[in-house]
């Protein structure tokens, strides 16, 4: 990396000072909302982000904003405080947008993700591209605060807003040779200049996939929320997946296509990588990635003398709800 | 300028980006992860400073005017070579300290199992012994064998660019500038030695 220069800084870039004072209000709020999360989510009917972390304004249509305000309230017991929205939105790896933690939350807002289609497509009844408002039609948000564990060892605790994956899978009616779901990320170099950097490892556009199975898990969601606001661009936006008991890199972001597949699809860092990332990719402190440990995982923030260092639960501690998926499968092999 | 003041204000500015690590911390701008900010920001220093040292004879030689030349780097190179070794060190303490907690039992583990954590072993020795072995004194002692020591650099060098190399997952972009960076320094000796 290169420390890049003060004079590097287009005076366009600098912040307002409105504006900065304002982050810095609201990241006072945010820190609030950290050390009141746990509070918070046991009365029941309150959102976790309670009404001071209002002064944020993500970008989004009225129509997505009225969605996500309505959105009912977390039915998951989460016990860990919540990772302050200032940590959620600014430290991402969303290599569309270059390849440091910090670049999402800076390049990210080229992008215009409004409007916004979702080609539906392979083994359903229903193939076709679906304006993002038509795919929301009629569905309740809710918000489920779920950890997030990062293949790199380090994880949070997010409060996300979304809706059943299964939902939209249920409306699109696959057919019986559907046995996988496979997602693309959009793929836009213009607004993404990551996908122009000739030393990318990644062939674009960003692919996932799940089994059948697994898609259909109420746990599984995709989310178009984040603490009570639209989801911001370096967050994935306006539609990503969420699957709390895998690695981050399962939960593809800014969502273009969703295809039923009858053979297990090809994904992006099984590509790159097949000895360190599987298509499985379940949180597992037991199977180590060959250059780190996943026994433990810093949960961010994480302070500098009192590394926050946790050990890693088995499915990201989802075990109880998912494990039955995978009782047939030697998760060393299929890892 | 005389080489009291020179020496100094190199002194000064090399110590500006530990100056400006000291202050993010102070003042918590190190995001959400600062244990692997420090450890990647005090490793890409080390690197640089290992680029500058290794600069400083082929400049000298290579680019030699009357009115533009480094032969005044030349008295400095020491002073760049040991902070080489300062920024290496303060990026081995950050991770023992910061990433492992000081846990040395974790620390066996890492080695065992991370190869490119164990190759940085002989380069972290190597360059202590540099470092030691830099006095005036010393080198006189040492004469010829020296300089036979101090061509370590080169191989410590290769290992630093293969600690990165081999971390790389989603770009190739810093290993192959640093390879490049790294050939062209190799090239330019190789040239002056076939030119002399």
């Amino acid at each position: 990396m290169l420390i890049k220069k003060p004079s590097d800084i287009p005076s366009s870039e600098i912040t307002p000072e409105a504006i900065y004072n304002a982050r810095r209000e609201f990241m006072r709020g945010a820190m609030s909302v950290a050390a009141l999360g746990v509070g918070s989510l046991a009365a029941p009917g309150l959102m976790a982000a309670p009404t001071n972390i209002g002064d944020v304004e993500v970008k989004g249509p009225d129509w997505l904003k009225q969605q996500i305000a309505s959105a009912n309230a977390n039915k998951e017991k989460v016990t860990e405080a919540l990772t302050p929205y200032e940590h959620i939105t600014g430290y991402n790896n969303f290599y569309e947008y270059g390849y440091d933690k910090t670049d999402p939350a800076a390049k990210a807002h080229v992008l215009k993700p409004h409007p916004w289609t979702v080609e539906i497509a392979g083994e359903v009844a229903k193939p076709g591209t679906f304006a993002l408002e038509d795919l929301l039609k009629g569905i309740t948000l809710e918000e489920r605060v779920y950890r997030l564990r990062c293949v790199e060892a380090w994880s949070m605790v997010v409060p996300w807003v979304g809706f059943s994956l299964a939902d939209l899978i249920k409306w699109a009616e696959p057919t019986s040779k559907a046995k996988y779901v496979a997602f693309t990320t959009l793929e836009r170099p213009s607004e993404m200049p990551g996908q122009k950097s000739s030393f990318s490892t990644i062939d674009w556009p960003y692919r996932e996939g799940l089994r059948m199975d697994e898609a259909m898990h109420p746990l599984t969601i995709l989310a178009v929320g984040l603490y009570g606001k639209v989801l911001p661009n370096q967050n994935g936006a306006p539609l990503r997946l969420v699957v709390p008991w895998k690695y981050g890199f399962k939960c593809i972001k800014s969502i273009v296509k969703i295809e039923f597949t009858e053979k297990q699809p090809k994904t992006t860092w099984s590509m790159i990588a097949p000895d360190e990332y599987g298509f499985y990719a379940n949180v597992n402190p037991q199977v180590s990635h060959p250059r780190w440990s996943q026994a433990e995982e810093r949960r961010l923030p994480s302070g500098l003398l009192r590394p926050n260092i946790i050990p890693t639960q088995l499915f990201n501690g989802y075990a109880e709800q998912v494990a039955h998926l995978y009782k047939d499968l030697d998760l060393r092999k299929f890892y | 300028m005389p080489v009291l003041w020179r020496r100094i204000y190199i002194f000064v500015v090399s110590l500006i980006p530990f100056a400006l690590l000291v202050y993010k911390t102070v003042t918590n701008q190190l995001g959400a992860d600062p244990a692997k900010t420090i450890v990647l920001f005090t490793g890409e220093w080390a690197i640089y400073f290992l680029f500058i040292t290794l600069a400083v004879t082929p400049l000298r030689r290579l680019i030699s005017s009357k009115k533009i030349h480094f032969r005044w780097l030349q008295t400095h190179r020491r002073m760049l070579g040991l902070f080489t070794l300062f920024y290496a060190i303060l990026h081995v303490l950050a991770f023992l300290v910061f990433i492992l907690g000081l846990d040395f039992s974790l620390f066996g583990k890492e080695l065992v199992e991370r190869p490119y954590i164990l190759i940085t072993i002989p380069a972290v020795i190597l360059l202590i012994a540099l470092g030691v072995t830099s006095t005036q004194a010393t080198m006189r002692r040492l004469g010829k064998n020296w300089i036979r020591l101090h061509k370590c650099i080169y191989l410590i060098a290769i290992l630093a660019w293969l600690h990165v190399f081999m971390q790389v997952r989603s770009s190739y972009f810093d290993a192959v500038l640093f390879g490049v960076i790294l050939l062209v320094l190799f090239l330019s000796r190789v040239y002056l030695s076939v030119r002399k």
